[in-house]
């Protein structure tokens, strides 16, 4: 691969049946581009965690995922609410996921720190009321 | 221990996968939080869970598991059994409760992951 692949995806966030088709799409195709099989996995579960939170927490939004010859990066933009306090909510087990959301499996307070420990960079960009963009990279 | 053997030790029902029933899966990992499996899980091929909604097929599929396991009776739907067709995941279904479902496939010999 010399020049760089980019896939978009709007997430719908009324549909929690369909949350995950893009991490399951951006799965095959890196498959097919021939990716390393660590390195699938860990882009895998860290978008699939952030678009489920885009679901459960911000009403869905975008996903841009990017191949690059050195690693992958995934950016996650939404309009949602924003994150008040970034460091509690990357604690594990901190979630304000309601009781509905954790009746589907959710809610546990591991996603964000899922996405940190399955990525080699993550940086969450927040306001409140305005939304939240997370990019996290893969190495390759 | 292959796919075929925990269904039999379970007693349980083949919902899908026969012809992936000899596989042999070597960890396995019991949730029913999703977000716990997706932590802790990720060296497993075979996922235990209580839970039933497609997020459990999807979810097994980003760790590449070869077998869900559903305990207490919970029967997955068409939408559910033909997600997990077209990722080849095999799906089991047994009335064991979790606890008893995991302490079979223990005794015979099945470890955890991680
Ligand atoms: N995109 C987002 N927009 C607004 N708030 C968010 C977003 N992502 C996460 N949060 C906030 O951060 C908290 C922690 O997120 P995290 O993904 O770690 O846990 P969770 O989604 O609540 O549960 P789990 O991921 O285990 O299912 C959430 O409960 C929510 O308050
Ligand atoms: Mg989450």
């Amino acid at each position: 691969m010399s020049e760089q692949l980019t896939f978009t995806y709007t997430i719908d966030g009324n549909d929690f049946t369909r949350a995950g088709e893009a991490s399951s799409s951006v799965k095959n195709k890196l498959k097919m581009l021939g990716v390393g099989s660590d390195a699938i996995r860990k882009v895998a579960i860290a978008m699939y965690e952030g678009e489920i939170n885009m679901v459960i927490h911000a009403d869905g939004g975008v996903i841009t995922v990017s191949v690059s010859d050195n690693d992958i990066t995934m950016v996650l933009a939404d309009k949602g609410p924003g994150i008040p306090d970034i460091s509690k909510a990357m604690q594990e087990g901190y979630s304000t996921a309601r009781e509905e959301v954790r009746s589907l499996g959710f809610g546990a307070g591991m996603g964000l720190p899922n996405m940190k420990r399955f990525t080699d960079e993550m940086h969450i960009d927040t306001e409140l009321g305005k939304g939240t963009t997370i990019t996290m990279k893969v190495h390759l | 221990m292959t796919i075929r053997e925990m269904q039999r030790v379970l007693n349980a029902q083949f919902l899908y996968g026969e012809e992936l029933a000899d596989l042999d899966v070597q960890f396995v990992f019991s949730a029913d939080m999703m977000s716990d499996v997706l932590a802790y899980g990720s060296k497993c091929s075979v996922l235990i869970t209580g839970l039933c909604n497609p997020q459990v097929v999807r979810t097994a599929e980003m760790l590449d598991i070869v077998c869900i396991i559903f305990v207490r009776g919970k029967m997955p739907d068409e939408n559910m059994l033909a997600l997990a067709r077209s990722k080849s995941i095999a799906v089991l279904a047994t009335e064991h409760y979790m606890f008893t479902s995991c302490g079979i496939l223990y005794e015979n010999g099945l470890r955890g992951g991680a």
